[in-house]
């Protein structure tokens, strides 16, 4: 363990942030501009999109779904992204914070991608007819939605915190192969779900009023993982150190 | 905007579908949030009794990287 | 090495063979991802009578039929091969001439396909309905079109 604090005193700038106090000053700084950019974006996606925003041509008023439907399935991805990231910090350079950081998103992820699934499942309903199909993209987002129970299972499975912190990030790191396919699938495979508006290469294939909500949206969901990872990170944080405490007591009880 | 509260609550016959979506949305977004701060506190909260219950002793400097 | 650079190795050597893996079992199952045939795929797969399958394709232009019981006729198409499809049932809000559908049922004998679910399936595109109108009356673009003839 010591060899860790003096690794990471002396690595680059990134490896600055490894060090939990300093960290932590971050966070707490961070955290009142994150979450009152999240309030901010949310209220303004919410109010362009249920109350300016056009129905669409085809999709009348069912459209507005969409800005709570894409935002949320692009955070579903872009959480586990992170996820990955930390896991691979974790298993190669042993950062400190790195599985901590994976342990905090997971639950977010979760939450995202359930809600993909949810208000897809809505979205679906109206305009193509069915609650569900078992078509490419719908199918890998529900193992994505698995991976993530898998890892949160996986973490509390183990009584040591690091080998749980372990476990979960080798299953991250393995289910990462998913992410391409999600994307992709709608491409690569026929679907019932049709292919990218926005990120695709060549412009966006939504209109400018109907693109704006879901950006605002995309972007307040994306402070709102930063504001909670913080809350969740502080956590974990005092749980380490209350753990530490208890183990002091019990040995000199 | 068009018509009247009940045209915009109807969104078209679609309201089933519309209005669920944002509500869970709100529901489990918001819920994940105080659940998650809750949690902060509260341990937070425990941590204050016990340095308060404990007298506070000199020892080793606490290593940073301890989990 | 250092150990951390050997952990590097080991992390990028197993995500690539992840990789290779995937690719491998995907391209192998590639028939069973297939969501649907269009009907092109239809006349060149030959199935056997009675299988349960999915086509999907375009609605052609005045070629749906409704009859009495909530019974429809029409036709679906890849604008190379076409397919008659007869259906009994609701069919979804979006279901309309040149639009995106996907059948799920066999084909008969008679080479009509008997739909027993019928989907409807919509492009990329969004646009309020004005814009859809300017660029439907200056001729530029057919909505529906592009997409569903995949």
């Amino acid at each position: 363990m010591n060899r860790t604090a003096t690794s990471s005193q002396q690595s680059g700038s990134l490896h600055r942030f490894a060090n939990p106090a300093r960290f932590l000053r971050l966070a707490q700084a961070v955290f009142p501009w994150s979450a009152g950019a999240m309030a901010l974006c949310i209220a303004a996606g919410l109010y362009l999109g249920l109350f300016v925003a056009p129905p669409d041509y085809q999709q009348g008023e069912s459209v507005r779904i969409m800005y709570v439907h894409v935002p949320a399935a692009w955070m579903a991805l872009f959480v586990y992204a992170n996820m990955a990231l930390a896991s691979a910090s974790l298993l190669i350079w042993r950062h400190p914070l790195a599985g901590l950081i994976a342990k905090a998103s997971a639950p977010v992820g979760t939450a995202f991608t359930f809600l993909a699934l949810f208000t897809g499942s809505l979205w679906g309903k109206p305009m193509w007819g069915t609650w569900w199909v078992w078509d490419a993209r719908l199918t890998s987002v529900l193992i994505l939605f698995f991976i993530y129970l898998g890892h949160m299972a996986l973490i509390n499975a183990f009584e040591n915190p690091e080998r749980g912190q372990k476990a979960a990030a080798v299953l991250t790191l393995v289910g990462v192969v998913n992410l391409p396919i999600i994307k992709f699938s709608v491409d690569w495979w026929n679907t019932l779900h049709q292919p990218a508006s926005v990120t695709r290469i060549g412009t966006p294939a939504i209109h400018s009023s109907m693109l704006w909500p879901l950006l605002l949206m995309a972007l307040g969901f994306t402070f709102y993982y930063v504001t909670v990872l913080i809350l969740r990170l502080r956590a974990e944080m005092l749980a380490s150190r209350l753990r530490a405490m208890n183990r002091l007591a019990a040995e000199e009880g | 905007m068009e018509g009247g509260i009940s045209e915009f609550f109807a969104m078209g016959g679609y309201a089933a579908f519309v209005w669920p979506s944002y509500a869970v949305s709100g529901l489990v977004l918001a819920g994940l949030f105080f659940v998650s701060w809750r949690e902060l506190t509260r341990r937070q909260a425990l941590l204050d009794r016990l340095q308060a219950a404990a007298p506070h002793r000199r020892r080793k400097p606490k290593d940073p990287e301890r989990t | 090495m250092t150990r951390k650079r050997r952990r590097l190795y080991i992390v990028a050597l197993g995500m690539l063979s992840l990789a290779v893996a995937a690719a491998l079992v995907l391209t192998a199952f590639e028939d069973n991802l297939v969501f649907f045939y269009s009907p092109t795929d239809l006349k060149e797969k030959e199935l056997p009578e009675g299988r349960l399958v999915r086509i999907g394709g375009l609605v052609e232009e005045e070629s749906i039929q409704r009859g009495a019981d909530n019974r429809v006729s029409f036709v679906v198409t890849d604008l190379s091969n076409s397919v008659p499809v007869t259906y009994q049932g609701i069919l979804p809000d979006l279901f309309r001439e040149g639009q995106g559908v996907v059948a799920q049922g066999s084909l008969g004998p008679d080479g009509v396909f008997v739909a027993r679910e019928v989907l409807a399936r919509h492009d990329e595109n969004y646009m309020p309905p004005e814009v859809a109108e300017a660029l439907r009356k200056s001729g530029e673009w057919r909505p529906a079109e592009e997409s569903a003839a995949q």
